[in-house]
């Protein structure tokens, strides 16, 4: 309490007010509302269908994991978790790749189109991406591919699609994003560097993709929670249930799980652990990508 | 080596000094990225309204097809059924989520902002919706909402078809897209209020004003970006649900949406491209709106 630094962080006590029980009674009921749903999807997945049946949802009894085990086996989780694994990793891979590329033109030269660019970039990711389904639906019908490079014969029906589509909506968010914070870099890093004769790739991999990756690292947590998430794509543009991405499988599988609630929800569990665990273990990384893309200004 | 570098390094002499490898780096640095979005992105845009003034089977050349002028606009507002109902459930779903969820992951924002410490816990399991997808809210809430197993009715002692009755299913999604939007709310309104300078707060509170007084007319103003960010946001959103509806039931039966509508056009079991092509330009048109707002605000600093 007496070197400086504790002092200068010691938050003064606050009395306990009326205000802020209140205010700590209402943050309490709400996140109790908020987290009800989830809590009751684990509760459910535990327990017994037959017991459930018989005394309701209101009972306690009949836990058991046997949920799991046949959701696991009934919908095929390990090929669908393998597939999800499929389109994520390169489209995560590739987004980047790209975006840091532009983004790194964009903020080391100053160009008349630079705005535009960026712009034209940004906005993409906003537009619904269902305005954009018939055409692309029918590009990637026309386009044919070698059957050893597709099993389909064409885009549709293919993970390379599915890639392209996903890197291409995701790309300029991570564009706007990666710009702003390489701009904020100091010029005097370039200077030294052109002195010691590095050429522009060699700027942009060893000197700048470095310096970026506090950034680089929250854009990708929060890109794999996103193409992990994606379900509309995936939906529309992979017509073989196999091929599916575990997020979207369970549309498929609802058909399946029709009267077994608690088969959904041991599924349900399983498809949003991944997720959580990513938030949990990397939650400072994901709030401040969300926060980087949308509060600038 | 040396007598080439003596020269001072100045901004404006850096594109002259470029070499020819240089400039083909930068080239394809720019040229690979653009491509890929002009093709999966602004190509598709295009061709959306395009194909919307022509009559295309979707087998044979474009070039073949029929202009028709509006015709697939008029048939759309018309003849096709589903197109009032979605406009309306579009509507209503961004009412819901401006005048409802916003606000309410505002008030959450700003009670956070305001206590400052303990919050940690609150915070987490308000902002854990964000990280799921959709079509997974859809399931978490069909436990709460099935008919026969669900919570809701389990509790109420009810038979009420949350998600199959058409005259309220559309609520019930919006239960579930509001537990996501106010995480999403209060999450970029946090970050706001931390931006918002405390002297201001300080000023307000000498010359006498109430907190609630100080929050109207000094911290909400400022935070003028963030609040255009979250309209913005909630607008396109709403715009875009599909997910939630279509693991529900495809987006049928009171849950028709403007989304939904156009994939059913492509994907279901008739091709109507002309028809789908014009929801798909409406959709467009409204979203450019927001889009032009989106950027006129993030993008200030570099005008």
């Amino acid at each position: 309490m007496t070197t400086p630094s504790a002092t200068a962080l010691a938050v003064p006590r606050r009395p306990w007010t009326k205000g802020r029980i209140a205010t700590h009674a209402f943050l309490a009921v709400m996140t109790t509302i908020w987290l009800v749903p989830l809590l009751y999807a684990v509760l459910a997945s535990l327990r017994d269908y037959q017991y459930t049946a018989r005394f309701g949802y209101l009972s306690l009894g009949g836990f058991t994991f046997d949920n799991y085990v046949t959701a696991w086996q009934v919908g095929e989780f390990a090929q669908k978790f393998l597939n999800s694994a499929i389109i994520t990793i390169p489209a995560v891979a590739l987004t980047l790749f790209l975006a840091s590329m532009v983004a790194f033109v964009l903020a080391r030269f100053t160009w008349k189109f630079n705005i535009v660019m960026l712009g034209a970039f940004t906005a993409g990711n906003l537009l619904p991406p269902q305005a954009l389904l018939i055409p692309v639906f029918k590009m990637f019908q026309s386009v044919e591919v070698p059957f050893w490079f597709s099993e389909s014969g064409t885009l549709l029906n293919s993970y390379w699609g599915l890639i392209a589509v996903n890197t291409g909506f995701q790309v300029g968010f991570c564009t706007f994003v990666l710009s702003n914070y390489m701009k904020a870099l100091p010029k005097e890093i370039y200077e030294s560097a052109m002195v010691d004769g590095a050429s522009i790739w060699q700027q942009y991999w060893k000197l700048t993709l470095p310096l970026c990756r506090p950034s680089l690292a929250a854009l990708a947590t929060l890109e794999i929670t996103w193409i992990y998430n994606e379900f509309f794509w995936a939906t529309v543009l992979l017509q073989n249930g196999k091929m599916f991405p575990i997020t979207s499988s369970l549309t498929n599988l609802s058909g399946a799980f029709f009267t077994d609630n608690n088969l959904v929800a041991a599924g349900a569990v399983m498809i949003a652990l991944p997720t959580i665990i990513i938030y949990f273990a990397l939650q400072k990384h994901f709030v401040s990508g969300l926060t980087l893309g949308a509060t600038k200004g | 080596m040396t007598t080439a570098t003596k020269a001072p390094v100045t901004g404006r002499h850096r594109k002259a000094r470029m070499s020819t490898r240089d400039r083909v780096t930068v080239a394809l640095m720019v040229l690979i990225p653009t491509a890929v979005v002009a093709t999966l992105v602004w190509f598709p845009a295009i061709a959306s309204v395009v194909m919307s003034f022509f009559d295309w089977d979707g087998f044979g050349p474009f070039s073949e097809a029929k202009f028709v002028g509006t015709r697939w606009y008029t048939e759309a507002a018309t003849i096709y059924p589903a197109f009032w109902p979605a406009i309306q459930h579009n509507v209503i779903w961004l009412l819901v989520l401006f005048f409802i969820a916003t606000p309410i992951g505002l008030l959450i924002a700003v009670l956070l902002d305001r206590e400052a410490s303990h919050t940690k816990f609150y915070q987490t399991s308000l902002y854990l919706p964000v990280v799921l997808s959709m079509a997974l809210i859809g399931f978490i809430w069909q436990l709460m909402f099935s008919r026969d197993q669900g919570l809701f009715n389990a509790i109420l002692g009810t038979t009420i078809d949350w998600y199959g009755d058409p005259k309220i299913n559309l609520w019930s999604a919006l239960i579930a897209t509001s537990w996501r939007h106010v995480g999403y709310v209060m999450l970029l309104y946090l970050a706001g209020l931390k931006g918002v300078d405390l002297a201001l707060k300080e000023a307000a509170r000498i010359d006498g004003a109430s907190e609630v007084q100080t929050f109207f007319h000094v911290v909400f103003p400022v935070m003028f970006p963030i609040n255009v960010v979250v309209l913005v946001i909630t607008f396109i959103d709403s715009l875009r649900a599909f997910d939630l509806v279509w693991v529900i039931n495809r987006g049928r039966n009171g849950l028709e949406l403007l989304a939904t509508e156009v994939t059913r056009n492509i994907v279901g079991e008739a091709q109507r491209i002309g028809l789908g092509s014009a929801l798909a330009t409406i959709m467009l048109v409204i979203s450019t709106v927001f889009i032009i707002i989106y950027l006129r605000i993030v993008m200030k600093e570099d005008r």
